[in-house]
Protein backbone atom coordinates (compact mmCIF):
# COMPACT_ATOMS: atom_id res chain seq x y z
CA UNK A 1 0.00 0.00 0.00
CA UNK A 2 1.05 3.57 -0.56
CA UNK A 3 1.99 4.61 2.95
CA UNK A 4 -0.45 7.50 2.54
CA UNK A 5 -1.13 7.39 6.29
CA UNK A 6 2.47 6.97 7.47
CA UNK A 7 2.99 8.64 10.84
CA UNK A 8 -0.71 8.99 11.59
CA UNK A 9 -2.43 7.56 14.65
CA UNK A 10 -6.00 6.33 14.27
CA UNK A 11 -8.81 5.26 16.59
CA UNK A 12 -11.57 2.95 15.33
CA UNK A 13 -14.51 2.21 17.62
CA UNK A 14 -16.32 -1.08 17.10
CA UNK A 15 -13.21 -2.33 15.35
CA UNK A 16 -13.55 -6.01 16.14
CA UNK A 17 -15.81 -6.94 13.21
CA UNK A 18 -17.49 -5.76 10.02
CA UNK A 19 -16.75 -2.31 8.63
CA UNK A 20 -14.73 -1.46 11.74
CA UNK A 21 -12.38 -4.43 11.39
CA UNK A 22 -12.03 -3.80 7.66
CA UNK A 23 -11.10 -0.21 8.39
CA UNK A 24 -8.54 -1.23 11.01
CA UNK A 25 -6.89 -3.44 8.38
CA UNK A 26 -6.96 -0.75 5.69
CA UNK A 27 -5.63 2.08 7.88
CA UNK A 28 -2.86 -0.15 9.20
CA UNK A 29 -1.98 -1.29 5.67
CA UNK A 30 -1.61 2.37 4.64
CA UNK A 31 0.89 2.98 7.41
CA UNK A 32 -1.22 4.28 10.31
CA UNK A 33 -0.78 3.15 13.88
CA UNK A 34 -4.27 1.98 14.79
CA UNK A 35 -6.00 1.59 18.13
CA UNK A 36 -9.35 -0.14 17.98
CA UNK A 37 -11.99 -0.69 20.60
CA UNK A 38 -14.94 -2.99 21.18
CA UNK A 39 -16.44 -5.49 23.54
CA UNK A 40 -15.81 -8.80 21.75
CA UNK A 41 -12.38 -9.88 23.05
CA UNK A 42 -12.25 -13.05 20.97
CA UNK A 43 -12.91 -11.26 17.68
CA UNK A 44 -10.50 -8.51 18.70
CA UNK A 45 -7.70 -11.03 19.16
CA UNK A 46 -8.08 -12.16 15.56
CA UNK A 47 -7.92 -8.61 14.17
CA UNK A 48 -4.98 -7.65 16.40
CA UNK A 49 -3.18 -10.88 15.54
CA UNK A 50 -3.33 -10.27 11.79
CA UNK A 51 -2.45 -6.54 11.84
CA UNK A 52 -0.13 -4.15 13.65
CA UNK A 53 -3.17 -2.65 15.41
CA UNK A 54 -3.68 -2.45 19.17
CA UNK A 55 -6.92 -3.48 20.87
CA UNK A 56 -8.31 -1.74 23.94
CA UNK A 57 -11.50 -3.16 25.45
CA UNK A 58 -13.90 -0.24 25.72
CA UNK A 59 -17.61 0.47 25.50
CA UNK A 60 -18.40 3.68 23.57
CA UNK A 61 -21.40 4.42 25.75
CA UNK A 62 -19.32 4.45 28.94
CA UNK A 63 -18.66 8.19 29.32
CA UNK A 64 -16.51 7.66 32.40
CA UNK A 65 -14.16 5.30 30.54
CA UNK A 66 -13.33 7.70 27.70
CA UNK A 67 -10.65 9.84 29.42
CA UNK A 68 -8.60 6.76 30.29
CA UNK A 69 -8.77 5.46 26.72
CA UNK A 70 -7.62 8.78 25.29
CA UNK A 71 -4.90 9.13 27.94
CA UNK A 72 -3.60 5.71 26.94
CA UNK A 73 -3.50 6.66 23.23
CA UNK A 74 -1.73 9.91 24.14
CA UNK A 75 0.77 8.07 26.29
CA UNK A 76 1.49 5.25 23.85
CA UNK A 77 1.42 7.15 20.54
CA UNK A 78 1.72 10.87 21.41
CA UNK A 79 -1.00 12.06 19.07
CA UNK A 80 -4.33 11.35 17.33
CA UNK A 81 -4.97 12.04 13.64
CA UNK A 82 -7.95 9.96 12.63
CA UNK A 83 -11.03 8.85 14.57
CA UNK A 84 -13.68 6.60 13.05
CA UNK A 85 -16.90 6.64 15.11
CA UNK A 86 -18.13 3.31 13.89
CA UNK A 87 -19.55 1.30 16.80
CA UNK A 88 -23.21 0.61 16.19
CA UNK A 89 -26.08 -1.55 17.30
CA UNK A 90 -29.59 -2.52 16.27
CA UNK A 91 -30.20 -4.76 19.24
CA UNK A 92 -33.79 -4.56 20.43
CA UNK A 93 -34.85 -2.26 17.60
CA UNK A 94 -38.31 -2.48 16.09
CA UNK A 95 -41.13 -0.42 14.67
CA UNK A 96 -42.21 2.74 16.44
CA UNK A 97 -45.38 0.95 17.53
CA UNK A 98 -43.66 -2.05 19.06
CA UNK A 99 -40.19 -1.03 20.27
CA UNK A 100 -39.56 -1.43 24.00
CA UNK A 101 -37.91 1.46 25.82
CA UNK A 102 -34.89 -0.71 26.62
CA UNK A 103 -34.30 -1.44 22.94
CA UNK A 104 -34.70 2.22 22.06
CA UNK A 105 -32.27 3.26 24.78
CA UNK A 106 -29.68 0.68 23.75
CA UNK A 107 -29.63 1.69 20.09
CA UNK A 108 -29.69 5.42 20.81
CA UNK A 109 -26.95 5.16 23.42
CA UNK A 110 -24.58 3.18 21.18
CA UNK A 111 -25.28 4.78 17.80
CA UNK A 112 -25.94 8.33 18.87
CA UNK A 113 -24.47 9.03 22.30
CA UNK A 114 -21.51 6.74 21.62
CA UNK A 115 -20.77 8.60 18.39
CA UNK A 116 -21.06 11.96 20.17
CA UNK A 117 -18.62 10.84 22.87
CA UNK A 118 -16.22 9.59 20.19
CA UNK A 119 -16.28 12.92 18.36
CA UNK A 120 -16.03 14.90 21.59
CA UNK A 121 -13.02 13.01 22.91
CA UNK A 122 -11.35 12.85 19.51
CA UNK A 123 -11.51 16.66 19.22
CA UNK A 124 -10.09 17.07 22.72
CA UNK A 125 -7.20 14.71 21.90
CA UNK A 126 -6.54 16.22 18.46
CA UNK A 127 -6.28 19.67 20.06
CA UNK A 128 -3.26 18.37 21.95
CA UNK A 129 -1.36 17.35 18.80
CA UNK A 130 2.14 18.87 18.76
CA UNK A 131 1.44 21.08 15.71
CA UNK A 132 -1.92 22.25 17.06
CA UNK A 133 -5.53 21.16 16.59
CA UNK A 134 -5.51 18.96 13.47
CA UNK A 135 -7.14 15.72 12.45
CA UNK A 136 -9.96 13.97 10.63
CA UNK A 137 -13.06 12.46 12.23
CA UNK A 138 -15.36 10.17 10.29
CA UNK A 139 -18.81 9.21 11.59
CA UNK A 140 -20.40 6.03 10.28
CA UNK A 141 -24.01 6.87 9.48
CA UNK A 142 -26.08 4.90 6.95
CA UNK A 143 -28.14 5.44 3.83
CA UNK A 144 -31.03 4.91 6.25
CA UNK A 145 -30.39 8.45 7.45
CA UNK A 146 -32.19 9.44 4.25
CA UNK A 147 -34.44 6.41 3.72
CA UNK A 148 -35.85 5.34 7.06
CA UNK A 149 -36.82 1.72 7.73
CA UNK A 150 -40.27 1.00 9.16
CA UNK A 151 -39.08 -1.90 11.25
CA UNK A 152 -35.94 -0.23 12.64
CA UNK A 153 -37.05 3.07 14.09
CA UNK A 154 -34.19 3.63 16.54
CA UNK A 155 -31.53 2.73 13.97
CA UNK A 156 -33.07 5.07 11.39
CA UNK A 157 -33.40 7.94 13.87
CA UNK A 158 -29.88 7.53 15.26
CA UNK A 159 -28.27 7.35 11.81
CA UNK A 160 -30.02 10.56 10.77
CA UNK A 161 -28.93 12.17 14.04
CA UNK A 162 -25.24 11.45 13.55
CA UNK A 163 -25.23 13.25 10.19
CA UNK A 164 -26.22 16.38 12.11
CA UNK A 165 -23.60 15.48 14.72
CA UNK A 166 -20.87 15.42 12.05
CA UNK A 167 -22.00 18.74 10.56
CA UNK A 168 -22.33 20.45 13.94
CA UNK A 169 -18.88 19.24 14.96
CA UNK A 170 -17.40 20.36 11.63
CA UNK A 171 -18.84 23.85 12.10
CA UNK A 172 -17.67 24.02 15.70
CA UNK A 173 -14.12 23.10 14.67
CA UNK A 174 -14.25 25.72 11.92
CA UNK A 175 -15.54 28.36 14.31
CA UNK A 176 -12.75 27.60 16.74
CA UNK A 177 -10.07 27.68 14.05
CA UNK A 178 -9.21 24.01 14.57
CA UNK A 179 -7.89 22.21 11.52
CA UNK A 180 -10.07 19.25 12.43
CA UNK A 181 -12.38 17.96 9.71
CA UNK A 182 -15.54 16.01 10.50
CA UNK A 183 -17.57 14.09 7.94
CA UNK A 184 -20.22 11.39 7.81
CA UNK A 185 -20.31 8.37 5.54
CA UNK A 186 -23.62 6.78 4.59
CA UNK A 187 -23.12 3.18 3.46
CA UNK A 188 -25.78 1.05 1.84
CA UNK A 189 -26.10 -2.62 2.73
CA UNK A 190 -22.65 -4.04 3.37
CA UNK A 191 -21.89 -7.75 3.46
CA UNK A 192 -20.61 -7.94 7.01
CA UNK A 193 -20.54 -11.00 9.24
CA UNK A 194 -23.63 -9.58 10.96
CA UNK A 195 -25.58 -9.44 7.68
CA UNK A 196 -24.35 -12.89 6.69
CA UNK A 197 -25.58 -14.27 10.01
CA UNK A 198 -28.94 -12.60 9.51
CA UNK A 199 -29.19 -14.19 6.07
CA UNK A 200 -28.06 -17.64 7.20
CA UNK A 201 -30.38 -17.72 10.19
CA UNK A 202 -33.47 -16.58 8.29
CA UNK A 203 -36.26 -18.92 7.16
CA UNK A 204 -35.41 -18.41 3.50
CA UNK A 205 -31.73 -17.41 3.20
CA UNK A 206 -31.77 -17.24 -0.61
CA UNK A 207 -34.72 -14.84 -0.64
CA UNK A 208 -33.19 -12.74 2.11
CA UNK A 209 -29.88 -12.49 0.28
CA UNK A 210 -31.67 -11.55 -2.93
CA UNK A 211 -33.57 -8.88 -1.01
CA UNK A 212 -30.39 -7.28 0.31
CA UNK A 213 -28.60 -7.56 -3.02
CA UNK A 214 -31.58 -6.16 -4.90
CA UNK A 215 -31.67 -2.87 -2.99
CA UNK A 216 -28.85 -1.49 -5.14
CA UNK A 217 -29.26 -1.36 -8.92
CA UNK A 218 -25.82 -3.01 -8.99
CA UNK A 219 -27.61 -6.04 -7.53
CA UNK A 220 -24.95 -6.64 -4.95
CA UNK A 221 -24.08 -5.56 -1.44
CA UNK A 222 -21.06 -3.46 -0.74
CA UNK A 223 -18.09 -5.15 0.83
CA UNK A 224 -16.21 -4.08 3.90
CA UNK A 225 -13.06 -3.19 1.97
CA UNK A 226 -14.98 -0.73 -0.21
CA UNK A 227 -16.23 1.20 2.81
CA UNK A 228 -12.80 1.10 4.45
CA UNK A 229 -11.29 2.68 1.33
CA UNK A 230 -13.61 5.68 1.70
CA UNK A 231 -12.70 6.06 5.37
CA UNK A 232 -9.01 5.94 4.44
CA UNK A 233 -9.52 8.67 1.83
CA UNK A 234 -11.37 10.94 4.26
CA UNK A 235 -8.74 10.27 6.90
CA UNK A 236 -5.89 11.18 4.58
CA UNK A 237 -4.57 14.64 3.73
CA UNK A 238 -6.01 14.18 0.25
CA UNK A 239 -9.41 15.13 1.66
CA UNK A 240 -8.03 18.32 3.21
CA UNK A 241 -10.92 20.53 2.00
CA UNK A 242 -13.72 18.09 2.85
CA UNK A 243 -15.52 18.86 6.09
CA UNK A 244 -19.18 18.82 7.09
CA UNK A 245 -19.91 16.52 4.14
CA UNK A 246 -22.07 13.42 4.08
CA UNK A 247 -20.80 10.90 1.57
CA UNK A 248 -23.17 8.21 0.37
CA UNK A 249 -21.57 4.89 -0.60
CA UNK A 250 -24.42 2.63 -1.60
CA UNK A 251 -24.05 1.53 -5.22
CA UNK A 252 -26.71 4.05 -6.29
CA UNK A 253 -29.33 2.60 -3.93
CA UNK A 254 -30.56 6.03 -2.88
CA UNK A 255 -29.69 7.81 -6.14
CA UNK A 256 -32.97 6.38 -7.36
CA UNK A 257 -35.72 4.48 -5.61
CA UNK A 258 -34.45 1.63 -3.47
CA UNK A 259 -35.03 -1.79 -5.01
CA UNK A 260 -36.06 -0.48 -8.43
CA UNK B 1 7.42 18.24 -6.63
CA UNK B 2 4.01 19.12 -5.23
CA UNK B 3 2.40 17.15 -2.42
CA UNK B 4 -0.08 15.69 -4.92
CA UNK B 5 2.72 14.53 -7.23
CA UNK B 6 4.50 13.03 -4.27
CA UNK B 7 1.41 11.00 -3.41
CA UNK B 8 1.25 9.90 -7.04
CA UNK B 9 4.87 8.81 -7.07
CA UNK B 10 4.13 6.48 -4.19
CA UNK B 11 1.03 4.84 -5.61
CA UNK B 12 0.64 5.20 -9.41
CA UNK B 13 -2.70 3.50 -9.04
CA UNK B 14 -4.15 4.64 -12.37
CA UNK B 15 -1.55 2.86 -14.46
CA UNK B 16 -3.06 1.50 -17.68
CA UNK B 17 -6.03 3.84 -17.60
CA UNK B 18 -6.98 6.51 -20.10
CA UNK B 19 -8.81 9.68 -19.04
CA UNK B 20 -10.47 12.52 -20.93
CA UNK B 21 -10.89 15.83 -19.15
CA UNK B 22 -12.92 18.63 -20.71
CA UNK B 23 -11.82 22.14 -19.82
CA UNK B 24 -8.43 20.62 -19.10
CA UNK B 25 -6.13 23.59 -19.65
CA UNK B 26 -6.98 25.54 -16.52
CA UNK B 27 -8.11 25.41 -12.91
CA UNK B 28 -9.70 22.22 -11.66
CA UNK B 29 -9.41 20.43 -15.01
CA UNK B 30 -5.68 21.01 -15.19
CA UNK B 31 -5.18 19.92 -11.57
CA UNK B 32 -7.10 16.70 -12.28
CA UNK B 33 -4.95 16.06 -15.34
CA UNK B 34 -1.75 16.57 -13.34
CA UNK B 35 -2.96 14.21 -10.64
CA UNK B 36 -4.02 11.48 -13.07
CA UNK B 37 -0.67 11.72 -14.85
CA UNK B 38 1.15 11.47 -11.52
CA UNK B 39 -0.84 8.28 -10.85
CA UNK B 40 0.34 6.78 -14.13
CA UNK B 41 -2.71 7.40 -16.34
CA UNK B 42 -2.67 8.62 -19.92
CA UNK B 43 -4.67 11.79 -20.31
CA UNK B 44 -6.45 13.61 -23.11
CA UNK B 45 -7.35 17.24 -22.47
CA UNK B 46 -9.94 19.19 -24.37
CA UNK B 47 -10.55 22.92 -24.28
CA UNK B 48 -11.40 25.86 -26.54
CA UNK B 49 -7.87 27.11 -27.19
CA UNK B 50 -6.02 26.48 -30.43
CA UNK B 51 -3.41 23.71 -30.14
CA UNK B 52 -0.77 26.22 -31.24
CA UNK B 53 -1.72 28.74 -28.59
CA UNK B 54 0.81 29.48 -25.86
CA UNK B 55 -1.36 28.04 -23.11
CA UNK B 56 -1.98 24.77 -24.97
CA UNK B 57 1.55 24.21 -26.26
CA UNK B 58 3.26 25.19 -23.01
CA UNK B 59 0.90 23.09 -20.88
CA UNK B 60 1.35 20.06 -23.10
CA UNK B 61 5.12 20.44 -23.14
CA UNK B 62 5.09 20.48 -19.36
CA UNK B 63 2.69 17.53 -18.96
CA UNK B 64 4.79 15.29 -21.22
CA UNK B 65 4.21 12.37 -23.55
CA UNK B 66 1.35 10.76 -21.67
CA UNK B 67 -0.87 13.79 -22.33
CA UNK B 68 -2.44 15.02 -25.55
CA UNK B 69 -4.64 17.96 -26.40
CA UNK B 70 -7.68 18.41 -28.59
CA UNK B 71 -9.54 21.61 -29.37
CA UNK B 72 -13.21 20.83 -28.82
CA UNK B 73 -16.32 22.80 -27.92
CA UNK B 74 -18.36 20.78 -25.41
CA UNK B 75 -21.61 22.16 -26.83
CA UNK B 76 -20.93 20.58 -30.21
CA UNK B 77 -21.83 16.95 -30.76
CA UNK B 78 -19.56 16.88 -33.81
CA UNK B 79 -16.63 18.04 -31.66
CA UNK B 80 -17.32 15.29 -29.12
CA UNK B 81 -17.34 12.76 -31.96
CA UNK B 82 -13.96 14.08 -33.06
CA UNK B 83 -12.77 13.71 -29.48
CA UNK B 84 -13.97 10.12 -29.51
CA UNK B 85 -12.07 9.46 -32.77
CA UNK B 86 -8.95 11.05 -31.28
CA UNK B 87 -9.17 8.87 -28.15
CA UNK B 88 -9.92 5.76 -30.19
CA UNK B 89 -7.01 6.33 -32.51
CA UNK B 90 -4.48 7.26 -29.85
CA UNK B 91 -5.52 4.86 -27.06
CA UNK B 92 -8.31 2.56 -28.28
CA UNK B 93 -10.07 2.88 -24.93
CA UNK B 94 -11.36 5.26 -22.25
CA UNK B 95 -11.77 4.49 -18.55
CA UNK B 96 -12.34 7.92 -17.02
CA UNK B 97 -14.42 10.81 -18.35
CA UNK B 98 -14.24 14.04 -16.38
CA UNK B 99 -16.94 16.46 -17.55
CA UNK B 100 -15.32 19.54 -16.12
CA UNK B 101 -15.75 22.33 -18.69
CA UNK B 102 -18.03 25.00 -17.36
CA UNK B 103 -18.86 28.66 -17.34
CA UNK B 104 -20.68 31.03 -15.03
CA UNK B 105 -23.36 33.68 -15.31
CA UNK B 106 -24.45 36.08 -12.62
CA UNK B 107 -27.01 38.84 -12.35
CA UNK B 108 -30.60 39.55 -11.32
CA UNK B 109 -32.87 37.05 -13.04
CA UNK B 110 -34.93 39.76 -14.74
CA UNK B 111 -31.81 41.10 -16.45
CA UNK B 112 -30.48 37.81 -17.81
CA UNK B 113 -30.61 37.57 -21.59
CA UNK B 114 -32.16 34.42 -22.97
CA UNK B 115 -29.06 33.93 -25.10
CA UNK B 116 -26.84 34.08 -22.02
CA UNK B 117 -29.12 31.55 -20.26
CA UNK B 118 -28.98 29.24 -23.27
CA UNK B 119 -25.21 29.59 -23.46
CA UNK B 120 -24.60 28.54 -19.86
CA UNK B 121 -27.06 25.66 -20.22
CA UNK B 122 -25.31 24.60 -23.43
CA UNK B 123 -21.87 24.55 -21.83
CA UNK B 124 -22.69 23.28 -18.34
CA UNK B 125 -25.55 20.88 -19.14
CA UNK B 126 -25.47 19.98 -22.85
CA UNK B 127 -21.71 19.54 -22.54
CA UNK B 128 -22.07 16.95 -19.79
CA UNK B 129 -24.87 15.17 -21.64
CA UNK B 130 -23.01 15.06 -24.97
CA UNK B 131 -19.73 13.91 -23.49
CA UNK B 132 -21.50 11.11 -21.66
CA UNK B 133 -23.63 10.15 -24.66
CA UNK B 134 -20.74 9.96 -27.10
CA UNK B 135 -18.35 8.09 -24.81
CA UNK B 136 -20.68 5.59 -23.12
CA UNK B 137 -20.01 2.75 -25.60
CA UNK B 138 -16.24 3.11 -25.21
CA UNK B 139 -16.49 3.48 -21.42
CA UNK B 140 -18.65 0.35 -21.24
CA UNK B 141 -16.15 -1.63 -23.28
CA UNK B 142 -13.13 -0.40 -21.33
CA UNK B 143 -14.95 -0.89 -18.02
CA UNK B 144 -14.12 -4.58 -18.06
CA UNK B 145 -10.39 -3.80 -17.79
CA UNK B 146 -10.41 -2.95 -14.06
CA UNK B 147 -12.35 -3.79 -10.92
CA UNK B 148 -14.70 -0.92 -10.26
CA UNK B 149 -15.21 -0.31 -13.98
CA UNK B 150 -15.11 2.95 -15.84
CA UNK B 151 -15.89 6.20 -14.11
CA UNK B 152 -17.81 9.28 -15.22
CA UNK B 153 -17.01 12.23 -12.97
CA UNK B 154 -19.18 15.29 -13.44
CA UNK B 155 -18.06 18.54 -11.90
CA UNK B 156 -21.13 20.19 -10.42
CA UNK B 157 -20.84 22.77 -7.63
CA UNK B 158 -22.11 23.72 -4.22
CA UNK B 159 -24.30 25.97 -6.38
CA UNK B 160 -25.93 22.76 -7.60
CA UNK B 161 -27.00 22.07 -4.00
CA UNK B 162 -28.16 25.43 -2.64
CA UNK B 163 -29.55 28.58 -4.20
CA UNK B 164 -27.66 31.88 -4.16
CA UNK B 165 -28.80 35.38 -5.01
CA UNK B 166 -28.12 36.42 -8.61
CA UNK B 167 -26.70 33.00 -9.43
CA UNK B 168 -29.97 31.40 -10.57
CA UNK B 169 -28.80 30.33 -14.03
CA UNK B 170 -25.61 28.76 -12.69
CA UNK B 171 -27.69 27.15 -9.88
CA UNK B 172 -30.03 25.62 -12.46
CA UNK B 173 -27.21 24.32 -14.65
CA UNK B 174 -25.27 22.73 -11.79
CA UNK B 175 -28.44 21.28 -10.25
CA UNK B 176 -29.11 19.63 -13.60
CA UNK B 177 -25.63 18.08 -13.56
CA UNK B 178 -26.28 16.68 -10.09
CA UNK B 179 -29.45 14.84 -11.06
CA UNK B 180 -28.29 13.87 -14.56
CA UNK B 181 -25.47 12.06 -12.78
CA UNK B 182 -27.85 10.12 -10.55
CA UNK B 183 -30.00 9.20 -13.54
CA UNK B 184 -27.13 7.72 -15.52
CA UNK B 185 -25.72 6.03 -12.40
CA UNK B 186 -28.96 4.12 -11.84
CA UNK B 187 -29.27 3.42 -15.57
CA UNK B 188 -25.76 2.00 -16.00
CA UNK B 189 -26.00 -0.06 -12.81
CA UNK B 190 -29.38 -1.54 -13.60
CA UNK B 191 -28.19 -2.47 -17.10
CA UNK B 192 -25.02 -4.10 -15.73
CA UNK B 193 -22.88 -1.65 -17.66
CA UNK B 194 -19.48 -1.36 -15.91
CA UNK B 195 -19.60 2.41 -15.61
CA UNK B 196 -19.96 4.35 -12.37
CA UNK B 197 -21.10 7.98 -12.33
CA UNK B 198 -20.66 10.49 -9.51
CA UNK B 199 -20.67 14.24 -9.10
CA UNK B 200 -18.17 16.46 -7.31
CA UNK B 201 -19.42 19.67 -5.73
CA UNK B 202 -16.52 22.03 -5.16
CA UNK B 203 -16.93 25.06 -2.95
CA UNK B 204 -14.85 28.18 -3.59
CA UNK B 205 -11.68 27.16 -5.38
CA UNK B 206 -8.84 29.43 -6.46
CA UNK B 207 -9.28 29.09 -10.21
CA UNK B 208 -9.14 31.45 -13.21
CA UNK B 209 -12.96 31.24 -13.45
CA UNK B 210 -13.34 32.42 -9.86
CA UNK B 211 -10.81 35.21 -10.40
CA UNK B 212 -12.64 36.37 -13.52
CA UNK B 213 -15.92 36.40 -11.61
CA UNK B 214 -14.36 38.37 -8.76
CA UNK B 215 -12.88 40.86 -11.24
CA UNK B 216 -16.38 41.44 -12.66
CA UNK B 217 -17.67 42.13 -9.15
CA UNK B 218 -14.82 44.59 -8.60
CA UNK B 219 -15.63 46.27 -11.94
CA UNK B 220 -19.26 46.50 -10.85
CA UNK B 221 -18.20 48.27 -7.67
CA UNK B 222 -19.01 45.49 -5.15
CA UNK B 223 -15.42 45.42 -3.85
CA UNK B 224 -12.22 47.35 -4.11
CA UNK B 225 -10.00 44.50 -5.22
CA UNK B 226 -10.37 40.76 -5.93
CA UNK B 227 -8.33 39.77 -2.87
CA UNK B 228 -10.98 41.41 -0.65
CA UNK B 229 -13.53 39.01 -2.15
CA UNK B 230 -11.18 36.08 -1.56
CA UNK B 231 -10.95 37.14 2.09
CA UNK B 232 -14.74 37.42 2.33
CA UNK B 233 -15.23 33.95 0.85
CA UNK B 234 -12.59 32.51 3.18
CA UNK B 235 -14.33 34.08 6.16
CA UNK B 236 -17.67 32.49 5.21
CA UNK B 237 -16.09 29.05 4.77
CA UNK B 238 -15.86 27.04 8.02
CA UNK B 239 -12.38 25.74 7.16
CA UNK B 240 -11.39 29.42 6.85
CA UNK B 241 -9.83 29.41 3.41
CA UNK B 242 -10.49 28.68 -0.25
CA UNK B 243 -9.58 25.38 -1.84
CA UNK B 244 -6.57 24.72 -3.98
CA UNK B 245 -7.50 22.97 -7.27
CA UNK B 246 -5.37 19.98 -6.19
CA UNK B 247 -7.86 19.31 -3.38
CA UNK B 248 -10.64 18.84 -5.92
CA UNK B 249 -8.28 16.66 -7.92
CA UNK B 250 -7.91 14.43 -4.85
CA UNK B 251 -11.64 13.69 -4.97
CA UNK B 252 -11.50 13.17 -8.74
CA UNK B 253 -8.68 10.69 -8.22
CA UNK B 254 -10.61 8.80 -5.53
CA UNK B 255 -13.68 8.52 -7.78
CA UNK B 256 -11.54 7.34 -10.70
CA UNK B 257 -9.76 4.65 -8.71
CA UNK B 258 -10.79 1.16 -7.63
CA UNK B 259 -11.11 2.50 -4.10
CA UNK B 260 -14.54 3.90 -4.96
CA UNK B 261 -15.84 0.70 -6.56
CA UNK B 262 -19.15 0.77 -4.61
CA UNK B 263 -19.72 4.48 -5.17
CA UNK B 264 -22.07 5.41 -7.94
CA UNK B 265 -24.84 8.01 -7.96
CA UNK B 266 -23.07 9.78 -5.09
CA UNK B 267 -22.18 13.40 -4.48
CA UNK B 268 -18.79 14.31 -3.10
CA UNK B 269 -19.01 17.79 -1.61
CA UNK B 270 -15.56 19.39 -1.32
CA UNK B 271 -16.43 22.77 0.15
CA UNK B 272 -14.65 23.19 3.47
CA UNK B 273 -17.99 22.95 5.29
CA UNK B 274 -19.72 25.76 3.36
CA UNK B 275 -23.02 23.93 2.76
CA UNK B 276 -23.02 22.30 6.22
CA UNK B 277 -23.75 25.72 7.74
Amino acid sequence: MSGRLDGKVALVTGGTSGIGAGTVRRLAAEGAQVVFTGRNIGAAREVAGSTSATFVPHDVTDAAAWPALMAQIGHDFGRLDIAFANAGSEQGDGSVEDIAIDGWNTVISVNQTGAMLTVQHAIRSMKANPEGAIGSIIVNSSMNAHRAMGNFVAYSVSKAAVVALAKSAALHCGNQGYRIRVNAILPGVVETAMIKNLIDSSADPAAMRAGYEGMSPLKRMGNVEEIAALVAYLGSDEASFISGSEIVIDGATTAGMMGL
Amino acid sequence: MTAQQEIGQRSRRLEGRVALISGGLRGIGLAVAERYLAEGAEVVLSDLDDPESDVASQTLARLGQAASYLKADVTSEADWERARDHVKERHGKLHILVNNAGTDLTGPVETLALEAWRKIMAINVDGVFLGTKVFVPMLAESGMDFRGGSSVINISSIMGLVGYSEVSAYNASKGAVRLFTKGIAVEFASKKMPIRANSIHPGFVLTPLLNAGFQRWVDAGFAEKPSDLVDTMAATTPIGRLADPSEIAGAAYFLASEDSSYMTGSEVVVDGGWTAQ
